[in-house]
This record gives structure tokens, sequence and C-alpha cells, in this order.
């Protein structure tokens, strides 16, 4: 039940100035390049999905000083290992040491625009009608989930109001477990900064945030 | 990639994961889990194909179009589509307007979400802790970092993609450009103020 994600960083101190970096480049090395090319490919095998991969990478023992392709290395080596798709013996030797074993699908070069070009739309059919509103105030659930989440820490347990509803969306949570999609309803709950921060010195500011069904409580 | 990283002891770690990369990819290569043409077109993709330019000509069709500025704030999903513009870490959208009462940031505070299919891939500090951690509480302090400075009079809000929505910041369109047609707009709307670190910027300063 030891759950710790090392990527939840809203709020947090000590981290400094941001650098701002000229428009231009996607990638500041070809492997950077190679790196988010095999993690997309390997991520349309369906041998994983991406609250999958966002949970491994967030979990990295050394997540805070790796660069952030080196994360997505480290996520995807992970990912494969864990379900013997590569062996550590292969990985030294850089060779493939073991047979393949069978994958769902493998991305084709003729099919790459396609694919983009669709994505992985995360919308579901409702099944039931949401239960909050536009307008609504809510308090966000206060404990840390024990798994995957996409609620950060710095809107536990605070009160927000419900401005949009986005529809029915697969739960990160749930399917980041291997539970299946479990679609919930998904709002845009947003917080004063002054209930986020205190009440001093966030006068006109505001912070949205995405939060699925079972992430609100009803205020009475 | 910064010479002076390099001085500084740097370069055999970037030798190291450039050549653990080689290496996984082909045991993958070996393995038949990859296709490399298909390694090529992605990376060609998001290089040569995919960025900032298409969302900068979705903001200049609003700033022109108040028919399609509509169907961009109702439907930004189906409205960015019409352009030509839809697909992965982009498949449902949401623009958000800049007023002068209202200035929105957008941010990802668990990793990097960000709308590829209108600004291509994140830039490395949209990517970073001190961002991630600081626009959610500071972000008047962070728009200074970037050079600019709100009036107090205008509220601002922070976009957290916490989930599969993609936020689009619509900038204000800048004063005396009504002699610009779109595609010189479309020059004056980089890549940061459809994130909301920075404004449009103003004709005379975009030679």
């Amino acid at each position: 039940m030891n759950y710790r994600s090392n990527a939840d960083l809203g709020g947090r101190e000590g981290y400094g100035r941001v650098v701002p970096e000229p428009e231009g480049s996607s990638f500041h090395a070809p492997w950077e390049a190679q790196v988010l090319a095999l993690a997309v490919s390997m991520g349309y095998t369906g041998a994983w999905n991406l609250d999958m991969s966002r949970s491994a990478r967030e979990t990295l023992p050394d997540y805070s000083t790796l660069s952030y392709y080196e994360i997505w290395y480290k996520g995807l080596v992970r990912l494969m290992a864990e379900r013997g798709l590569v062996s550590d013996e292969e990985l030294a030797s850089g060779h493939a040491l073991r047979p393949a074993r069978p994958l769902t699908r493998v991305l084709k070069g003729a099919d790459v625009a396609a694919v983009l070009a669709k994505g992985s739309p995360t919308v579901r059919p409702a099944t039931a009608p949401a239960l909050f509103t536009i307008g609504d105030r809510v308090r966000m659930v206060a404990t840390a989930a024990p798994h995957h989440t996409r609620l950060p820490g710095y809107v536990r347990g605070k009160q927000g109001v419900v401005e949009r509803l986005h529809g029915v969306h697969v739960f990160a949570d749930a399917n980041s477990q291997g539970l299946g999609e479990q679609p919930h309803w998904l709002y845009a709950v947003v917080f004063d900064g002054s209930e986020l921060w205190g009440e001093k010195g966030y006068e006109g500011l505001r912070v949205s945030v995405d939060a699925w069904e079972p992430y609100l409580e009803q205020i009475k | 990639m910064d010479p002076h990283d390099l001085e500084h002891g740097d370069h055999s770690e970037l030798a190291e994961i450039d050549l653990r990369v080689r290496a996984l990819r082909s045991i993958l290569e070996q393995k038949g889990y990859i296709d490399p043409s298909a390694i090529d077109a992605v990376i060609d993709t998001y290089q040569n194909k995919v960025g900032p330019r298409n969302g900068a000509r979705v903001v200049a069709k609003a700033w022109v179009d108040p028919a399609f500025r509509n169907w961009l704030l109702r439907d930004a999903t189906a409205a960015i589509a019409s352009l030509g513009f839809h697909g992965r870490q982009g498949e449902r959208m949401i623009a958000l307007e800049n007023t002068e009462s209202l200035h929105n940031v957008v941010v990802c505070t668990l990793c990097s979400c960000y709308p590829w299919p209108v600004l291509g891939l994140p830039p490395v500090w949209y990517k970073s802790a001190p961002y991630r951690s600081r626009v959610v509480k500071d972000p008047r302090g962070v728009l200074r970092e970037f050079g600019v400075t709100l009036p107090d009079s205008t509220q601002i809000c922070v976009w957290d993609s916490t989930a599969e929505v993609r936020y689009l910041v619509i900038p204000r369109r800048p004063l005396d450009t009504d002699t610009l047609d779109e595609v010189q707009l479309s020059m004056l709307v980089s890549r940061d103020s459809m994130i909301g670190t920075a404004l449009a910027s103003k004709p005379d300063a975009n030679p």
C-alpha cells in the first residue's frame, strides 16, 4: 500500500527559477527523439496503457535527478522488463538473447500518420447522470491514494467550485492498476488561491484542476 | 546542447545514455517489436511537421473570424480539427480566451500534459520542476521570469492539466493590427503566448 509519486510537484518549494527557452528545436540530442519514438511505438502495442506508463515513470526512485527523456527511457525499460519483453542481460549486451513475446500489434511506418492523427480518445458514453453540476461547491477527498492518481496533493481536502463538465472519461486510477477503464464523469473544479495557499497575497488567483467524480465530495 | 555542459563532465553521461538508447532500439528491432520506419516517421512528425505554428493559425483565425472564435470557445476540439489539427495529446481540446480582466496560464503539475497537435512537444521549462511547482502558487513571479508583468487588477487562472483535456490559450490581439492579414497576425503569436507565459507580440516588435 506504499505508493509514492515523485512527480506531484504543485506548490512545492525550493526548485528555483524557471529558465525560458526559445521556440525551435523539439529535441536537445538525437537520443531524446529516439526515446520519444520508441515509447510511442511500444505504447501502441497495447502491452500497457497511458496511465500505467505515467505510474511507471512517477515512481522511479531517482525521478528527481533525471532529465525528462531519461525518465521516459527508464519508464519504458521498466514497463518492458516487468512484462518480460526485455531482460537485464539483453540491455547489458545490446542484443536480443531470448525469443520475442507475442504482441497484439506493432506500429508500422505506413500507419504512423493515421495513428497519431487519431490519438486515443478517453471519452466514453455516460451510463449515469453526473452527480454535480456547474456552480456546485465541492470538497476534494483528503486522503492520499495508495496507487497512481491524478488528484494533485495541493488540492486534497480543499474546497472549490465546479466550473465545467468534461463528459465521462476513462478513470486513470483504475486504468493504471489494470482494473479496467471504469469511466467516470470528469469536471473542471476551480479553487481560490486563498483556499489553497493562505488568506494573504493570493487575491486574484484561481487554479483549475480536472477531477474525476470519485475525487469530489458534496459539501452539505 | 550547451557546450558548457560538456566541459563539466556531462559528456560521458550523454554518451552513456546515447549508447543505452541505441542498445534498446537494437533489441526491440531484433525482436520485431518495432518497425524502424515507424520510429523515423514519429520523429519526423514532431521534429518537422507538428509545432506551435499550428496553434498560431488557430489563434489568428479566432482574431479575424468571430464565428470561428465562438465555435472555438464552444467546441475547441471540432473548431481546431476543422483546420486539420487533431489527434494524439489533443483528443479533447478547450480554448481559453485572455481578456483585459482575466489571464489564463496552462501547466501540468503531475507530468507534462500539453496539446501536441497545436503546439508540438513541450519545451524543457514546461516539463521542469520550477515551472510545475511554482506556477500554481506564484504565477506572477513565474511570469516575471518570462518578462511579463500584468496589472494587479487582472485575475489569473491557472489550468492544471490533470486529465486528458488539453488547453490552448488565446492571447489578446495586440492593438494597431487592423491592417494585418491572418498570416501576418499568426506571426505575432508565440508558443509561450499560447501557454500563457507570454503576450502576443506587438507588430513593430516583429520584423
